[in-house]
């Protein structure tokens, strides 16, 4: 079992004194060690904590804002043997993640504003703050735009048809044009259907020799243009959500050189894994990649099909060139529970997808080990900066309400199914050592996790 | 590849793939594809395998590998049962490694599985514990097809060092020329492979191979030639325009093979579209070894199976 206890938002408020821990807030940029105190649910000044208080030490530890995860699959309404709101917020509140943005592609889809009230009603009691994402088009079907102006006044932080982009370039202009008014993003999964239509994993070399039809860059490059050129029309502000590419990264790089307001986000997998991983690899992107035969225990796994396919380790190297540059704001999971019954088929067959919710802050780590990215960038990416593009402040100055993750940053374990909160298990992450651990999370005051 | 038995197994070897497998284990099959003509010929291993019960699985449609790999079963005497996937619960919606488990139950020893998908033997492999022999995956590998080319290209030719051999066709999607290329290659044979661009795509730049844009180019020297079958249903679109357009540029014919060595011999893989991937004449000609695939076939496949049931 999952070893920590698990709070809510509905909990009393919580009260502590953390000793001697390491303070990182993108804020202001600052990182000190000092004591940080948490009273009634309020940051406080520590030598206004009574004795009272519990003390925890917190040397070797790394205080931060919570995190915000743009892209979350809770599955509730319709897959709650997968994953509930209940169940995907605790495995959140263990990641660290004090909020998820739940997107739209539940059954049914979360396209008018009840749907969304139903979820945000379920989650009045979650372990996490939840936030949600509307549909951008009615039902998801890519015909017509569902009444977005509602739905962000029923709380939608976003909009998003995500499992696929707007299909078509005209709606995608009336989406665009009319967020603005609203003033919330158009989230897009970029991949022009026809160009992804029958690939099974990212095109090149591995794909070749494994003979699995081939996804290739321009499939989200040309969504990617698309919507920028409609959004420098507009006036609308775009986000790009799970980015894979080096094209459509450049794509961005040279918008926001414009002044464009387009941002975007990056999923753990898509930095970490690469392709090579289909064949049964296990390196992380930033190791030499082994020249190994093809592995009978770990190639095809269904497990490593994911949408968009795995990186090549070129692309997977250029994304974190782009995180720690800051072209890419965010990371967001993509966390997308599956049963096995839908892995345990061959690898074309398999359901896209993996959760990350947990071990968002472990690959994190280890690019940071890796010397890919700076302790304090990864805490931005996870935390301030998601959190500002659905206007959301995080701050750790004494008086705001406590909202932040203490987590051992050196700490390491392998990962295993029944150590994991999600309802789902399905990660070809399972079985790696994996640094880094969550000690605390804080979400609104309350304690939500603690191990 | 010819993998040892998974943990918690007793016996069960793999044959998934020819990426992997060493020129001394190529070599040995093919020793032993010839020592079972002659065994077929005469009846003497008529119990080899009297012991196992072999499943074919087919989820794709076969006719000369299905009954090649069944004859082969029972000119060494095992046990067959055929997995007829239309008359079976798979339509039921049960899933691959559902139905395979249950044939592991009813006593199947090793199984022959041909599938749509890619990688799917990989996933019989490490889900049961029954010998996997692949028989055909998606787009990725046809071991026991390349096994047979290579026995009838050595008849041909002798030893495979240092000879040419011209791939021509849908290389880029098919899994024989995958199969082909790591055997042949493990055979010390060099390889150039021809066909529209879509068609060779991937194949620049990997050691010991050739891209050739042009047939002539494709056959020049070659010392032997295999052309692929070219998929009816999806050429138009996926790479060319039109077939009439493939055959004008790639068609094999008895001018166009004035261009390779002397003598040299086609092969195809089968069934042939004869007029689209090479004419009639050439097909039904001297230098056409196509037969001869098909009668290897068998001893090829009494082979594989004596080799991962451990009998030889």
């Amino acid at each position: 079992m999952t070893a920590g206890r698990f709070g809510r938002l509905t909990d009393p408020p919580a009260s502590f004194l953390v000793t001697d821990v390491r303070v990182i807030d993108p804020n202001d940029g600052s990182d000190v060690v000092r004591d940080l105190a948490v009273i009634d649910g309020f940051l406080a000044d520590p030598s206004t904590a009574s004795d009272r208080v519990e003390r925890i030490d917190g040397r070797g530890l790394v205080a931060a804002p919570g995190f915000c995860d743009l892209h979350t699959h809770l599955r509730e309404p319709g897959d709650d043997a997968v994953e509930t709101v209940a169940s995907g917020s605790r495995a959140a509140a263990r990641g660290g993640f004090t909020t998820v943005c739940a997107m739209p592609n539940t059954e049914p889809p979360l396209d008018e504003p009840a749907r969304l009230a139903w979820v945000l009603e379920r989650a009045e009691n979650a372990s996490c703050r939840v936030r949600v994402i509307g549909a951008v088009t009615l039902g998801r079907q890519g015909e017509a735009l569902a009444d977005l102006g509602a739905m962000a006044d029923a709380g939608a932080v976003g909009f998003s048809d995500d499992g696929a982009a707007v299909p078509s370039s005209r709606l995608a202009r009336s989406a665009l044009t009319y967020l603005r008014g609203v003033g919330r993003p158009l989230i897009e999964h970029a991949e022009d259907r026809e160009l992804a239509a029958g690939s099974e994993m990212r095109a090149g070399p591995t794909a070749s020799r494994l003979g699995l039809r081939g996804w290739t860059p321009s499939a989200e490059l040309t969504i990617v243009e698309r919507d920028i050129a409609l959004a420098e029309e507009t006036g609308g502000r775009l986000h790009i959500t799970h980015i894979s590419t080096a094209a459509a990264l450049d794509a961005v790089r040279r918008a926001r050189g414009r002044g464009l307001p387009v941002t975007c986000d990056v999923t753990p997998h898509h930095l970490a894994l690469t392709d090579a991983w289909v064949a049964g690899s296990r390196r992380f992107a930033w190791e030499e990649p082994d020249d190994a035969p093809i592995d009978v225990e770990h190639s095809y796994d269904g497990l490593c099909r994911v949408n968009p396919p795995l990186a090549s380790r070129e692309d997977a190297l250029a994304l974190l060139g782009g995180l720690a540059d800051g072209t890419i704001d965010a990371i967001a999971t993509d966390h997308a529970p599956h049963p096995p019954e839908r892995k345990l088929v061959p690898f074309g067959e398999a359901a896209p997808g993996m959760i990350g919710l947990e071990t968002a802050l472990a690959i994190g780590l280890a690019a940071v080990e890796a010397g890919h990215l700076d302790l304090a960038r990864l805490i931005a990416a996870l935390s301030i900066r998601p959190a500002e593009i659905i206007n959301e402040r995080r701050s750790l100055a004494i008086g705001q309400p406590a909202d932040m993750v203490v987590f051992d940053p050196s700490t390491r374990a392998v990962l295993a199914a029944d150590s994991l909160a999600s309802a789902s298990s399905n990660t070809p992450l399972l079985g790696v050592e994996l640094p880094g651990a969550v000690r605390l999370t804080v979400a609104q005051g309350r304690l939500t996790f603690r191990d | 590849m010819i993998l040892d038995a998974p943990r918690g197994t007793e016996r069960a070897r793999h044959i998934l793939d020819v990426e992997g497998m060493t020129r001394d284990e190529i070599l040995r099959l093919l020793d032993l594809a010839d020592t079972m003509r002659s065994a077929r010929a005469e009846r003497t291993h008529r119990t080899l395998l009297e012991p196992e019960t072999i499943g074919l699985a087919f989820y794709e449609g076969s006719t000369r590998t299905r009954v090649s790999f069944e004859l082969a079963a029972r000119a060494l005497g095992a046990t067959v049962v055929d997995l007829g996937v239309e008359g079976s619960s798979v339509g039921k919606g049960e899933s691959l490694v559902d139905t395979l488990r249950t044939l592991e139950r009813t006593g199947v020893t090793a199984l022959v599985l041909r599938h749509a998908s890619s990688g799917a033997p990989y996933l019989a492999a490490r889900s049961t514990g029954m010998a996997i022999v692949n028989a055909g995956d998606g787009m990725h590998a046809h071991p026991t097809q390349a096994l047979l080319d290579a026995l009838t290209m050595r008849e041909a030719l002798g030893s495979l060092e240092g000879r040419l051999i011209a791939i021509v066709g849908d290389v880029a999607h098919s899994r024989v020329a995958r199969s082909n290329l790591h055997s042949l290659r493990a055979l010390g044979a060099r390889i150039r492979v021809g066909g529209p661009p879509a068609w060779v795509a991937g194949f620049s730049g990997r050691d010991g191979v050739e891209v050739a844009t042009s047939i002539e180019d494709a056959l020049d020297g070659a010392d032997a030639v295999m052309t692929l079958r070219v998929q009816l249903e999806r050429a138009a679109g996926a790479g060319v325009p039109s077939l009439r357009e493939y055959s004008r540029s790639w068609r094999l014919d008895e001018r166009r093979m004035a261009h390779a060595a002397p003598g040299a011999p086609v092969l195809h893989p089968g069934p042939t579209n004869e007029g689209v991937e090479l004419t009639s004449d050439l097909a039904n000609g001297p230098r056409s070894l196509i037969a001869r695939q098909v009668e290897n076939g068998v001893p090829v496949r009494m082979a594989v199976l004596a080799t991962v049931t451990g009998a030889a």
